[in-house]
């Protein structure tokens, strides 16, 4: 790390989502830094709440959710509490946006140069020509082939893959210091997914960008990740190093998730499964939201307070964390 | 003909699409008109109570296959043959309906193949209440099968969450006894943990009820844990058929090489891979040859201008000139 102040940082973010039946917590007291060049993969299945950190992140919450407590610090600077006017010149600017559909994500109407140009326009005090000109330079980055000739191109006339590629260009043509990218890889086929995760990574390195990378694919998450982030129900359930998460996981539910893969089983007749099912967000049970399915819960999980990542132990928000000597056993 | 224990034999399978423009848009624009080949060719046997996977990217044919086996498209060319009856030549109406329900068919979107208004015990029982059958006590019975509570019998399909209703499709999937069930993506839509549950659910069932499987998927690592025998597809055409050891350990055709290297894999923190060049080609336009021979570090020119026949290689079958010649860095 050669800057000491990270480019994000989350201090105790909470979410909710007041309703008629009580208010919802999708987002409960996460907190984590990511510097710059690094990406933290956050990971978890639906509903833990991963796309919703992400969200609030670049303030795109869709009422009636809302930033509850906490907050969001952007190299060093509190950006949650910014008018919505200071909020869209960050967002695009500082901050960029790959989403998982990249065909949602264009104007079906515009062509990709003209989207691009328009994006540098508004970002950058450049001029029309130079704006162009930075244009082609950007989807020639991202591997678009003939990328002067392709300017004048819609989406529709690109490919799947190409068109994540021109999504990338898109929210990094204003130069960011830091990428969400929500599961910008699912939408996609295995050999162009392997492309758009090589471009990512290459990306952040060669830019010192930092990236949060959220996914539900535990081996995207371990190739391209530096450190990781696990969330269950809302919370963050460990954040540690990629190898030390996937290979010796702490807390009880990684390491379920981790066995439960077909690729952790293979050459077993059956799958690890974790038993039950994710409780609901109205219903989450007293103390750690996973004792219900957790084979090491004790009485003292099933009442608050709740474990929480770095008062009991560094890595996972566990009373019982599995240890190294356990994991060889 | 096939040999006897081959409970599903398909024969030279292929299926061509018109994909024409409308036609006063041909006569105005003065374009011919255009077919896209979704499966070409592909010929593979299923031996009864072994599971079959299909694997390949978007637009290799793998969901065409599967509709053209239980019956829901027709063959342009080539036949299936489930137990000895080709469903779509035959005439006698009491084999057909003998056959069919033999078949059944579960579908990637848990949320999309279940009727919203119609009560789970509805759903699960229709395949034999269709036929007149009894269905006393069924829904109960396959419900507990599938490790939901016979209370579930009397609720909508929206009060479940979607591991539970593929529990539900598998259900149904059941309730007529059926000897073959075609599975097309059966666990994309879910969760990892749910997925896990639902790929020992669907292996418990295999060996209770002797069932065969053709699985349909793009997972590499469900495929292989679920298979006996995998099929990778690639532009409509079977390219390498082998058990899943064999493919995984050593691949014979570039492309299984190709994708088995280009699937995230849990143990290669920040592995540095050169990705795979270029995307799959339009299938309206193929290249000749071999369709791969544009993304293949091994072609030559004999693979631009003929196409390789499915030829048996090891204990599998392979359809490449040079089958066999790759270096095998990253298989493991």
């Amino acid at each position: 790390m050669t800057n000491p102040t990270p480019v994000l940082t989350l201090r105790h973010l909470t979410v909710d989502i007041p309703t008629r039946h009580g208010t919802l917590r999708p987002v409960d007291d996460v907190s984590w830094e990511v510097a710059a060049g690094e990406i933290l993969g956050v990971v978890g299945e639906s509903g833990a709440g991963k796309s919703m950190t992400g969200n609030a992140v670049i303030g795109l919450l869709d009422s009636p959710a809302h930033i509850s407590g906490g907050e969001v610090l952007l190299e060093g600077q509190r950006i949650d509490d910014l008018p919505l006017r200071e909020m869209r010149r960050i967002r695009g600017k500082r901050i960029g946006m790959v989403f998982q559909d990249p065909l949602t994500s264009l104007n079906p109407l515009l062509t990709v140069g003209d989207q691009l140009t328009e994006t540098i326009l508004r970002h950058l005090p450049v001029s029309e020509s130079e704006a162009r000109a930075r244009a082609v330079r950007g989807l020639d980055e991202v591997g678009i082939p003939a990328a002067k000739d392709r300017m004048g191109a819609y989406p529709h006339e690109f490919s799947g893959g190409m068109r994540q590629r021109v999504v990338i260009a898109l929210a990094l043509c204003a130069e960011p210091t830091l990428l969400i990218a929500d599961e910008p890889t699912t939408a996609l086929d295995v050999s162009v997914q392997a492309q758009i995760i090589a471009l990512l990574k290459r990306l952040c390195r060669e830019r010192g960008m930092a990236a949060m990378l959220v996914t539900h694919d535990m081996g995207v998450i371990a190739e391209t990740a530096d450190r990781v982030a696990v969330m269950y129900a809302g919370r963050l359930a460990e954040i540690g190093p990629v190898a030390q998460i996937i290979s010796h996981p702490r807390h009880p539910y990684t390491d379920g998730l981790m066995a439960s893969t077909p690729a952790a089983s293979a050459g077993h007749a059956r799958l690890r499964q974790i038993p039950g099912n994710m409780p609901r967000l109205g219903n989450l049970p007293h103390g750690c939201a996973f004792h219900p399915r957790c084979p090491r819960a004790q009485d003292i999980c099933r009442h608050d307070p709740r474990p929480v990542v770095g008062e009991v132990d560094a890595q996972a928000a566990c009373y019982f964390p599995i240890d190294a000597s356990e994991d060889a056993a | 003909m096939s040999p006897r224990s081959a409970l599903v034999s398909v024969q030279n399978l292929t299926r061509v699409f018109d994909v024409s423009k409308p036609w006063l848009n041909r006569v105005i624009e003065r374009l011919p008109k255009r077919y896209l080949t979704a499966v070409s060719d592909v010929s593979f046997d299923i031996p009864a109570r072994t599971t079959y996977a299909l694997v390949g990217e978007s637009g290799s044919g793998k969901s065409t296959i599967g509709k053209m086996v239980v019956g829901l498209l027709r063959p342009s060319e080539g036949h299936v043959t489930i137990d000895g009856v080709d469903l779509a030549t035959e005439t006698d109406p009491a084999v057909i309906d003998r056959i069919r329900t033999d078949i059944q068919m579960i579908f990637q979107d848990p949320f999309a193949s279940l009727n919203p208004r119609w009560k789970v015990r509805d759903i699960i029982t229709e395949p034999v209440a269709a036929r007149g059958g009894d269905v006393t006590g069924l829904a109960e019975k396959l419900l507990t099968q599938v490790g939901l509570a016979p209370e579930d019998a009397g609720k909508y399909p929206h009060q479940f969450s979607g591991g539970q209703r593929q529990r539900l499709c598998v259900a149904r999937a059941l309730a007529s006894e059926p000897k073959l069930i075609v599975c097309d993506e059966p666990t994309s839509a879910l969760d990892v943990s749910v997925q896990a549950q639902v790929l020992n659910l669907m292996s418990d069932l295999k060996e209770e009820h002797g069932l065969t499987y053709l699985f349909i998927s793009h997972d590499l690592t469900v495929v292989r844990h679920m298979a006996d025998r995998i099929g990778v597809l690639y532009l409509g055409r079977l390219v390498e058929e082998a058990t899943p050891d064999d493919l995984f350990t050593k691949p014979a055709h570039p492309y299984t090489a190709m994708l088995i290297d280009a699937a995230p894999k849990l143990d290669a923190f920040g592995r540095e891979v050169t990705p795979p060049e270029g995307e799959i080609p339009d299938p309206i336009d193929p290249p000749k040859g071999c369709a791969f021979h544009p993304r293949c570090p091994l072609a030559i020119d004999r693979c631009k201008a003929e196409r390789p026949k499915l030829e048996p290689f090891g204990a599998g079958r392979v359809a490449c000139h040079r089958a066999g010649e790759i270096a095998l860095e990253s298989a493991a």
